[in-house]
């Protein structure tokens, strides 16, 4: 049986994948890093919640110019999943302003990034256009 | 109360290639420039606050090695691109606290060549997908989880703000670098100084759409600095010296309260709103009051979003100002007379007395065929991501 492993640990793999944020449970503020308390009140109790997998671009660039082995040109955006801001790529799209739009749906969506020595593969994650 | 701060001296370096100046020699001679202009030598300092990011974290006592070890404290500073204002600032709370009656800001970078300014990404080493880091990263993320990039950061928020108002363009962010680059041709220590069409812009090189090349940045070399001294002391002085001074109206900094969405894009928008409206405060003025302004253009897309930020319009207004002619340097109310970071460049911990040294020079009447004429209030705002904001608000001297 081959492995997966995700790319960042806040993406959960599985049938449905899907972001999850640790919510603080004081104020309900979300992030996707490690947390010891909380930015915005200081609260040191969170949850693990799921973030909802569609969502609206509220901004977008796209990027021409990046570090080695990233391909360009690809499209960065700003995703308002329902009240919970995300970074992340824009995928099975154009990369260009007619195809690209502020205010598009989209939807979360997993891809391969190869396979390490083990025959451990690892999954990224981008959001689709929703038809 | 507090004594009021004023700017004795002031001097900036030509922006741009310096391939045979070091760090030190910039500083040295940024720092020279605002003891001469000053009137006064090193002997006359109480403190220095040295603002560099990339030459290692002492420039302050190098500098002094260079051209006067006096003893004073040096406090070296870095702020990200709010470093300059960060120097400044530091000056004026040890002024106003009585720590010191003169002291020294400067700031200076070699920037020029300097590729992309990523905001990090790390290598991948082969092997195995291990987790590390703070996200539990198997590989490096910038490019794969959105872009940390500095002109894609300054893209979107662009674009957030479009999103939010509506009324903004590719064209539009364009006609922005456009003004800028045409404002650079009046200034002689401009890193570039050529004007643009909008065609020429529109057609360069796409770095992060909507910016092209010629609506980033300039990476460049530069140096700035600053002799700041207290009111009482400035009575002591010459009537020339008090003639020339400029009143520091407002000196603020702010970082970014927590707001969600902020640690997913950073946001520029609420420091600086709040950096700006404790200015106004501090400085006993409205926006309306200003002559001239130097907001931080890093990207054409961020000056469109620190025009309704620093309160030069109606909120969501910012591309009916633009459209309006008023950031022009004929109109209402210029903004980047300088040609802005752009065309001027932008040498990070220069940048933050660069623009107080535009300020002020209108503020004297001593800007040349640039001159905004009668300009008796100007403010400088720069903000470095990570973030922090700088606002400095100046005042033309009564004497
Ligand atoms: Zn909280």
């Amino acid at each position: 049986m081959s492995s997966q492993i995700p790319m960042v640990d806040y993406l959960r793999l599985g049938d449905d994948p899907r972001l999850v944020a640790h919510e603080c449970e004081q104020c309900h503020a979300r992030y996707f890093d490690h947390r010891i308390a909380c930015a915005a009140c200081e609260g040191e109790s969170f949850r693990d919640v799921e973030v909802d997998p569609t969502g609206e671009v509220k901004a977008f660039t796209i990027v021409s110019l990046a570090a080695p082995g990233i391909p360009v040109p690809f499209v960065a955006a700003l995703i308002d999943c329902d009240g919970t801001s995300v970074q992340a790529n824009l995928v099975d799209v154009e990369a260009d302003p007619e195809h690209v739009t502020l205010g598009m749906k989209v939807a979360l969506t997993t891809y391969s990034l190869g396979t390490d020595d083990q025959g451990v593969e690892a999954i990224g994650f981008g959001f689709a256009p929703v038809p | 109360m507090a004594d009021d701060v004023w700017i004795l001296g002031i001097h900036m370096t030509k922006f741009g290639k310096h391939p045979t100046l070091d760090t030190i020699d910039l500083a040295a001679e940024a720092t020279r420039g605002a003891l001469s202009d000053g009137g006064v030598t090193m002997k006359d300092m109480g403190l220095i606050a040295s603002g560099n990011l990339l030459a290692g974290g002492h420039v302050g006592q190098t500098l002094q090695k260079a051209i006067g070890q006096t003893g004073i404290p040096v406090i070296n500073v870095a702020n990200a691109c709010a470093t300059g204002a960060t120097a400044l600032k530091v000056c004026v709370m040890a002024l106003r606290s009585g720590e010191a009656d003169m002291a020294l800001a400067v700031g200076v970078e070699k920037l020029a060549g300097a590729g992309l300014l990523s905001g990090g990404s790390r290598a991948d080493d082969g092997g195995s997908w291990t987790p590390e880091g703070r996200y539990g990263a198997v590989t490096a993320v910038d490019g794969r989880i959105g872009t940390a990039t500095m002109p894609g950061v300054f893209a979107q928020i662009g674009m957030e703000y479009g999103h939010r108002y509506g009324g903004t363009s590719f064209e539009l962010f364009a006609q922005i670098s456009e003004k800028n680059h045409a404002h650079s041709t009046l200034n002689p220590l401009a890193a570039y100084s050529k004007r643009f069409t909008l065609d020429e812009i529109m057609n360069d090189v796409m770095i992060a759409y909507p910016n092209t090349r010629p609506m980033c940045s300039a990476n460049c070399d530069g140096a700035a600095a600053a002799v700041l001294v207290t009111g009482a002391k400035l009575k002591t002085l010459s009537l020339e010296q008090q003639r020339r001074a400029v009143k520091v109206a407002a000196s603020v900094l702010t970082t970014d309260p927590w707001e969600e969405g902020c640690q997913v894009l950073p946001n520029v928008n609420t420091l600086t709103k709040a950096a700006a409206s404790q200015a106004y405060e501090a400085a006993g003025i409205g926006p309306d009051d200003l002559d001239l302004v130097e907001l931080h253009d890093c990207f054409a897309t961020a000056e469109l979003v620190h025009y309704d930020n620093l309160g030069l319009c109606e909120e969501g207004g910012a591309p009916d100002l633009f459209r309006s002619g008023a950031t022009w340097r004929d109109g209402r109310i210029p903004v980047n007379v300088s040609g802005g970071l752009e065309s001027k460049g932008h040498p990070i911990s220069a940048t933050g007395i660069a623009n107080v040294w535009e300020i002020a020079t209108h503020l004297r009447g001593e800007a040349g065929p640039r001159q905004i004429d009668g300009a008796r209030v100007g403010l400088a705002h720069v903000i470095g991501l990570g973030s922090a904001c700088g606002v400095h608000v100046l005042e033309r001297s009564a004497a």
